[in-house]
Order: structure tokens, then sequence, then C-alpha cells
């Protein structure tokens, strides 16, 4: 799948899809078990460049085929996850890693979910005071049922 | 000819669609009968309109007219009659005018179903669906007519994307846009309510019907989309947290929290204010969906060509529509007062803390799916957000979401005490926990931390919903459809909580490298590849293997992955054979020849994976349920519901069903 | 008039910085499909590699030293390459500045033939069939186009084919004023 990818990108751009529905299949055969899981976990957790939603595991791109075989040789010559990770990351920024990193410009995504939930139990307790004062004079029926 | 009678029909569509929402929203604002007579016609009349544009549009596909620009684009003469009407709505263009077309069947219906209610309100309400209607009507025409003309024509089309060449995908968009632009009515009654100034209780039980029937169809049309991206697709996913991905459930997740908030306003008139800004927002979050998928902002898979100037139309019309409804809403919400009370227990609180945690749930997906777009300006470059960001902040709002469900349905509104159902509760609660240990430390050994509690909160979840359902049956009760409805998209959740962890917890996957006759071992299973040979199809060829798939030594089943190359579009495309062996799949994929009579191939089991799109189609299901229920169809049909005959087959009905 | 509370203005507080996030992303999305490299400001990456049109010599890094290059990646096989290919030889006539090329996933003996019919922008050409140099200057397509100083650090990068308006607006004008006479030799 050799191509100028610009010309690549704007036949894409005029699709729907621009999944290439086809993807990699490579078996490898890593030393050990350990080394093996450890690859796959990497491969997956890389970003194609070349394309939408698709991990370096999956990328049937030659571009993805040669960072996959870097990144074995990389784990085959010693080099920690982190290790290839910040590699990785020092060649192509952020946008390799499917997990945003947790840095001071993008602290605000990580701790959206865990302060809205903060000032919404905060509101729901709030409110709940309140009515759990008016329950007692509320003229509405005790007895409630579905129906 | 026919093109340019489409284009005309849109035209006119919008002018009427203009009078529906100057006569519906003025005509009560100014107390003028007359006007509020004229919307039914209106709205009638653009419907018509819009089918004929539509109708003329079909017409040009079926008949290869590729003179029109949008037709050579996305079809051609070598593709069945079936995949020429439904390359409709393969590109951005077609799309909106399915769009548009389903805004007016609602509308039409929205009209029909608010006949019975005060005139005013219903004007209003069809009022504000011609705002939205002209707004996208404008749209269309504006930046994106259907109907250009090429000239001179050419000789064939361009075809449609092979992988869209699918019933699957055929069907996907109508259903998901059917659910999308449900919502609009919704928002459509909030709007009213508001230009009214006035929200009480009935109010709620006549919205309710509308949102609960929306969400039905959005469900069913984000499960389509996922299934139909798991099998065409081919590497086993079934959902990516891909931005369009994220632009329908957004507003999936706000439809299912306005369901749970009127429940509260119609049966204790509380959460007035908060029920309505939920009605708001669900289509609002629609909009912005479609400004994300439309604009071209963000990058994804399924992201339509867009051009900025299209982008810049959607923001003014967003601007205009959720920030008008904001804006009323700033100013009418605080005339909504209740005096109700309820206690830390009662079922209110539990259906706050449900709306809570659906809109943190919400805000979450909503924040990582715009988080790329504002990673340029503060300078980190570009961002990926992906599966490791929204899986984990996901399930911090959900868990406590399953959780509370088990409990918060039985207890009762503003007193709460649980009273007789706490030990029964209690009994299930262990159950769960037994047979979620059980399943995944007996019977499958390993998965992750959370698969023990995903499966029992969603075995609780299930069992607690059949207590209530039994209790009645052994008490001879009749059970409101109502109730029924509810129960059954309570079970359909408990199904999905316990195959998505089952998924993600014991999916075994392996990629081979196997020669003709080579076998490979996964799990129970054995893979005999028997090699390929070619293959040819009508705008296609490649090549298929036969794969014999064989668990513990018995044969179950000959496989046949193929791997397309489609002419036209020069196209690869992986077909992966998919077995469904007693409640696992079986999927093989057919990689790349590796030389020497090698092939690679990738082969996964996935148990349970059926069923994630099964329950959403049971959630669907207790949804329409509830829509069928009596006291929505009081309104209309008092005398039937209160004959004797009725009354007497009510438990006659119930007594053989316990019996 | 009564005041509104706030917690009723706030959706439509919300809404309006929802907005300018839109707007900033329709301003930004005709660079969408460009990553901006992490590389800019750092020391471009160094290597040593066969030389195209010498196979027995080496290309280093060490020898480019010193002045002002232009580091270009592109293979026969890339259709944009070809696109370039004009521009590259207008670049080269300039004099100001000497173009490197990376021969990236190529087979070197087509490579040459090109050159010899198409004309042969580069000063100097590494070739890395292997695609792993590529990797390590971050390249994920061709041609892609680096600007290092007499320092050794990446200036800018330019994605895709250079075009006239590229080089006028985008690289001339980050070379210094006072153009020394650009290097000629090398190995």
């Amino acid at each position: 799948m050799r191509a100028g990818y610009l010309l690549i990108a704007a036949l894409m751009a005029s699709l729907l899809l621009a999944a290439s529905a086809a993807y990699a299949i490579a078996p490898t055969q890593m030393p050990t078990p350990q080394l093996e899981a450890r690859y796959l976990r990497l491969i997956r957790g890389f970003r194609c460049m070349q394309c939408q939603d698709e991990s370096l595991a999956d990328s049937p791109v030659d571009l993805a085929a040669d960072m996959r075989r870097d990144i074995r040789d990389m784990l085959l010559a010693g080099k920690t996850d982190q290790q290839i990770r910040d590699f990785m990351v020092s060649r192509y920024g952020y946008f390799i890693l499917f997990k945003p990193p947790f840095v001071w410009k993008t602290a605000w995504l990580w701790l959206t979910p865990g302060a809205v939930l903060l000032v919404g139990v905060i509101v729901a307790l709030t409110i709940i005071r309140k009515r759990a004062a008016l329950a007692a004079t509320d003229p509405q029926d005790d007895d409630l049922v579905d129906t | 000819m026919i093109p340019e009678l489409g284009e005309f029909a849109l035209i006119l569509a919008m002018l009427l669609a203009a009078l529906q929402a100057f006569f519906g929203i003025m005509g009560p604002a100014l107390r003028r009968d007359r006007w509020m007579a004229a919307v039914t016609p209106a709205v009638s009349g653009q419907f018509v309109m819009v089918a004929t544009s539509m109708g003329c549009l079909i017409t040009s596909f079926i008949n290869n007219d590729f003179s029109v620009k949008y037709v050579a684009e996305n079809s051609n003469s070598s593709l069945p009659l079936f995949y020429r009407v439904a390359a409709l709505w393969g590109a951005h263009s077609g799309s909106l005018i399915l769009w548009i077309f389903l805004l007016a069947l609602w509308s039409i219906a929205a009209a029909i179903g608010t006949s019975r209610l005060p005139k005013p309100f219903a004007s209003r309400v069809i009022g504000v669906l011609g705002v939205i209607s002209f707004g996208f009507l404008l749209y269309t025409l504006a930046t994106s007519n259907p109907f250009l003309r090429l000239d001179p024509p050419w000789p064939d089309g361009e075809s449609l994307n092979p992988v869209l060449q699918d019933p699957g995908l055929a069907a996907h968009p109508p259903v998901l846009y059917t659910g999308y632009v449900g919502l609009a009515v919704a928002f459509a009654f909030a709007g009213a309510a508001m230009l009214e100034g006035r929200l009480d209780r009935e109010w709620a039980r006549w919205t309710r019907p509308w949102t609960t029937a929306a969400w039905a169809f959005l469900s069913c049309g984000i499960a389509l989309g996922s299934w139909w991206a798991y099998y065409t697709l081919g590497w086993g996913g079934f959902w990516f947290w891909d931005p369009v991905e994220n632009a329908s459930f957004m507003p999936w997740l706000m439809a299912t929290a306005l369901i749970h908030s009127l429940a509260v306003t119609e049966k204790r008139g509380l959460f007035k204010s908060w029920t309505l800004l939920l009605a708001v927002l669900a289509f609002s979050l629609s909009l912005v969906g479609t400004f994300l998928v439309r604009s071209g902002v963000l990058v994804s898979v399924h992201s339509f060509a867009a051009s900025p100037g299209r982008g810049t139309f959607i923001l003014a019309f967003l601007i205009v529509m959720i920030g008008s409804a904001l804006a009323l809403y700033a100013w009418r919400a605080p005339l909504l007062k209740s005096e109700a009370g309820f206690e830390l227990t009662a079922r209110e609180s539990f259906l706050l803390f449900n709306n809570i945690l659906l809109v943190t749930a919400c805000a979450t997906v909503f924040a990582g799916t715009i988080a790329p777009l504002i990673a340029g300006p503060l300078g980190i470059g570009k961002l990926s957000v992906g599966p490791p960001y929204f899986n984990p902040t996901f399930l911090l709002s959900i868990l406590p979401l399953l959780a509370l469900l088990s409990v918060g349905i039985h207890a009762g509104w503003k007193r709460g005490n649980l009273g007789r159902r706490a030990r029964i509760l209690l009994l299930a609660f262990i159950a769960a926990a037994v047979i979620g240990c059980g399943v995944v430390f007996g019977f499958f050994t390993g998965g992750r931390v959370l698969s023990p509690v995903g499966v029992a909160l969603g075995v609780w979840i299930i069992l607690s919903s059949l207590i209530d359902p039994i209790d009645r049956l052994r008490r001879h009760i009749s059970i409101p459809r109502a109730v029924l409805g509810m129960t059954l998209a309570h079970i359909g959740l408990g199904i999905f909580v316990i195959s998505i962890t089952s998924v993600e917890a014991f999916t075994a996957e392996r990629d081979v490298a196997l020669s003709a006759g080579g076998i490979a071992q996964l799990g129970a299973y054995q893979f005999q590849f028997q090699g390929v040979k070619p293959i040819e199809g009508a705008d296609y060829s490649g090549v298929a293997g036969t794969v014999i798939l064989k668990h513990n030594g018995a044969l179950v089943d000959v496989m046949h992955p193929q791997k397309r190359e489609y002419w036209v579009q020069h196209t690869v495309t992986t077909h992966s054979a998919i077995y469904m062996y007693r409640v696992s799949n079986v999927l093989v994929a057919l990689g790349q020849d590796l030389g020497d009579g090698r092939w690679s191939l990738r082969l996964q089991v996935r148990p349970l994976v059926t069923f994630i799109w099964l329950a959403a189609f049971i959630m669907a299901a207790g949804g329409m349920l509830a829509i069928s229920d009596r006291r929505y169809r009081l309104e209309r049909e008092p005398a039937a519901a209160l004959t004797p005959a009725a009354l007497a087959a009510v438990p006659a009905v119930t007594r053989s069903e316990a019996g | 008039m009564r005041r509104l509370p706030i917690r009723f203005i706030l959706p439509l507080v919300l809404f309006g910085l929802l907005v300018v996030v839109l707007a900033i992303g329709i301003k930004n999305s005709p660079e969408k499909d460009i990553i901006p490299s992490p590389l800019i400001g750092k020391p471009a990456p160094t290597f040593s590699l066969p030389s195209l049109t010498d196979p027995g010599q080496k290309v280093t890094s060490a020898q480019l030293r010193g002045h002002w290059y232009l580091f270009n990646v592109w293979g026969t096989w890339c259709i944009s390459c070809r696109m370039e290919q004009a521009m590259l030889l207008r670049i080269k006539q300039t004099g100001l500045i000497p173009l490197v090329g990376l021969d990236w996933r190529d087979d070197p003996s087509v490579a040459r033939s090109y050159l010899k019919h198409e004309g042969d922008p580069y000063q100097t050409i590494a070739v890395d069939q292997d695609g792993m140099e590529a990797i390590m200057w971050g390249v994920y397509g061709a041609p892609e186009t680096f600007l290092v100083n007499p320092a050794g650090i990446v200036v800018y990068k330019y994605i895709g084919p250079i075009t006239e308006r590229a080089w006028e607006r985008d690289i001339l004008p980050r070379l210094p004023l006072t153009s020394e006479p650009a290097a000629t030799s090398s190995s």
C-alpha cells in the first residue's frame, strides 16, 4: 500500500468511510510469552499515523509494519515500555498515543469526569436536603404506586 | 427534469417550513386563531414537498441519471437496485435529505399526536419544529444541494464505497437519524412550554412517549452501526470511541437521563426546570453531533467530505437554535416552582443520582471528543483520545449508576421505604455476587479485576428487575405496560453489561501463519487451514480461504474468510468469516500471502458478543412497550379503555400467565 | 427587575464557551491533517547511511553540520514526490540552500535511473531502504521536508509537496537574510 499519502488523503476525504477495511495480520515470534504480551500491548496503544482509528497492530500500511519492526527491535534490545513510548512521542508527538498524557495542559481532560461528578453529587445532596425538609408538609399522597 | 422538480419541491418545502414556524409561534403569541389553524396545512404541505423531493432524488438514482453530480459521485450502473436506493444516504447531501424527510415525518406525527392537546401548545410545538426544518432546508439548499447537474454528464458513476455496500449499513443511517431527529420533538415540547411559561405534570406525560420513541430508535441505530462495524471492518471491534460514534452516543445518554427525569416530573411535579434543560440539551447534542460530523473539524473514520463553509453555516444555526433555547431557558426556568418533598431514600433521590451520573458520563465523552479541537491552541500539538481515556473515565460514572439501579427501582416514591423488598433484594445481590465470582473464577479462569464486578452487576440488575413483575403475577395484580417496558429495558441493560464484560475479559485472539493443512489451536477450538482459491463478484475479485473449525476435535463448521479487491475504487477489504458457536462468536480473518504457500490468519473467539446488540434491541423493545401503555392513549380513546370487556380481560390474562 | 439566578444562565454561558471552541475548530480545520513535528527546535537525528549515488560512501549527519540544508524525504513510488520534483530543481538553481535527500523504502537502482531521467536536485542522497531512518525523523508520509540550521537544529517541517507558495512563504523567510554562499561540498 505504497502511495503518496497526500493524494490518498484527498481521495479518502471524499468518501464517507475512509477506513480501509483491510487490516494487517502479522504473526510475530517473540522469544518469550512475556515479551510477546508486552509487544502486543505496546502496538495496540499506538495509533497508525496514516489511518484512522487503527492501531499499529491492525494497520496494513508499510509504515506501520516498519514501526512494529522498530518496536520489536527495541524490545529485544531490552528497552522498557516507557522508553519505547517516550521514543515514539519524541518523533511523532502525543498524537501517536491513544491514551492522552497527563500533563498540565491535558489535566483538564482527565479531571473533567471526576470534577463533574463531584459537583453533581454536591448539588444532588443539596437538593435532597431541601426536599427532605419539605417532605413532611407536602400534601401529595404518601402512598404513590406505579400504575 | 426530475432533478429540477426535486429542487423546486425543496424550495417550496423551505417556504412552507417558514410559514409553519411563523404561524406556529406567532399565532399563539398574538392569539390569532386563524394563524394557528394554518399550522397543520403548512406542516402537511412541507411534508408532501420534502417527500416529493426525496422521491425525485431516489428516481434519479434508480434511473442511473449520471448528469446529477450527487448520483454520479455515489452510484454506478453495476450497483444492485437496493444499493442504488441506499446510496441516497451514502454521502453528505443525500443524507441531509433523509434527515429532513425524517424530521418532516416526525413533525406530521407530532401534529397528529398533539391534535387533542390545547391548541396554542400544539401550535407552538409544530412551530418550533418548523424552525428546525427551515434551518436544515436552508442549509441544504445553500451549501449542499444534491440536485446539481454535471455538464456533460458522466458516462458512469463512481459507485458507492464498497464498505458501505452492506444491508446492515444501508439500514443504519435511517434508523439512527430517526432517533436523532426524534429528539427534536422533545426539544419542541420544551420550547413550547418555555414560550408559554408554563410546565406541569401533564406536560411531562405528553412528552414522555415522544422521548422514549426517539430513544428507542437511537438505541437501535447505534446498535446497528456497531454491529455493522463489527462484521464488516472485521477486526472484531464493536466500539472505537470514534468522534462520530460519540456524536450519536451523547444524545443517547442525555435522552436516557431525560426519560428518567420525565418520570419524576410526571409523578411528582419535581425537577421541572432540570427536565426542561435535558430536553433542550438532548437535541442540542444531536445538532452539535451533526456539526462535528459534517464540518470537518475532527478526524474520524466516518466523517463526511467537509468544507469549512458548511461548518460555519451549521455553527451559525447552532447559535440561533441552541442559543435562543438556552436564553429562553434562563428567562423562563426561574418561574418553575415545586413544593413537593421527598426523603433521601426515595425513588426521586435515586433518579436524581441517575441523572447526575448519566450527565457526568455524557460530559466525559464530550470532553474526550472535543479535546483534540483545543489541543492545538493549547500548544500540545495534535492529540489522540482513544479507548484508554474513555473506558476508565466512563466506568467512573457508569458503575455507580448500575449499582444504584437495582436498588432504585424498588424504592418507593416520596418516602422510599424498601420495606419487605429489602430482604429479597439482598438475596438477589448475594446470588449475583456468587454468580459473578463463579463465572469469572470458576468457569473461565482469570479475567480482569472488574470482570466479576461487571457480571455481578449485570446479574443483579436482571434479578432485581424481575422481583416486581413476579410479585405482581403472584398476587394477580396486572402489570401496566409502562412497568413491563421499564423492566424489559432494564433486563436488556443487565444483559448488555454481562456481555460487554464477557467480551472484554474473555476474548481470545491470535495471529498465526499457516500453510495448507496447518492447524492452529485457540482455547478449545482447532482451526485447520485448507488454502485459498480465487473468487469473483459483481464488482470485485479476490481470494477465499477455507478453514475447518473444530471444537475439542468435533467438526463445527467450514469457514470461508475472504479478501476482496473492488475494481472501481481499487479498495481491498477483509471479510471475516464469523460463526456463532453456542454463545461465542468465532472469527477468522484472512491476512496476506506470506509466500511459500503460507497465509497469515487472525483467529478470535468472542464469548457473548452477539448479546451486546441483542441487549440494545431488548432495551429499545422495552421502550416501545412502555409507549404502548394505556395512559398515553387515554387522551384519544377514553371509551375503548374503560369498556367492561377490557376491564374484564386484564385480570384474565394475568391469571393465565401466572398459572 | 429581579436578578436571574446564576444556575439558569450557566447553560447559556457554557454553550458560549463551546461555540468559541467550535469556531477555533473551524478555523484550524484546514490544517487538521497536518501533525506538527515534535522535532522542531530539537537537534536533527544523527545518522550514517549509504549514499544513493555512490553506494560505497556514507552520508552522515556530521558532514552536514555547519550549514543550512533541506532534508527531503522522498521515494520513486510516491506520486506527490514526483509532483514536487520540478520545484526542487528550481530550489537547486537558486543556490540558496542545498537539498539532502532521504530515499525512503525504495529500490536504489530504480531511484538512480529516475534521477537520471528527471534530473537530480540533491546535493547528497541517503538511502533508507528498511524505513528505520524515516521513523527517527517522525516521517508519516512522503514527501516531507525538514529545514535544518548550521547547529543541526530542525527549524521547520513542511508536509506535502513543496509548492512555489510554500517555498516563498514558509521556507525562504526562515533562511538567514545575508545568505552566505551555500556550501557545495560535502563528501
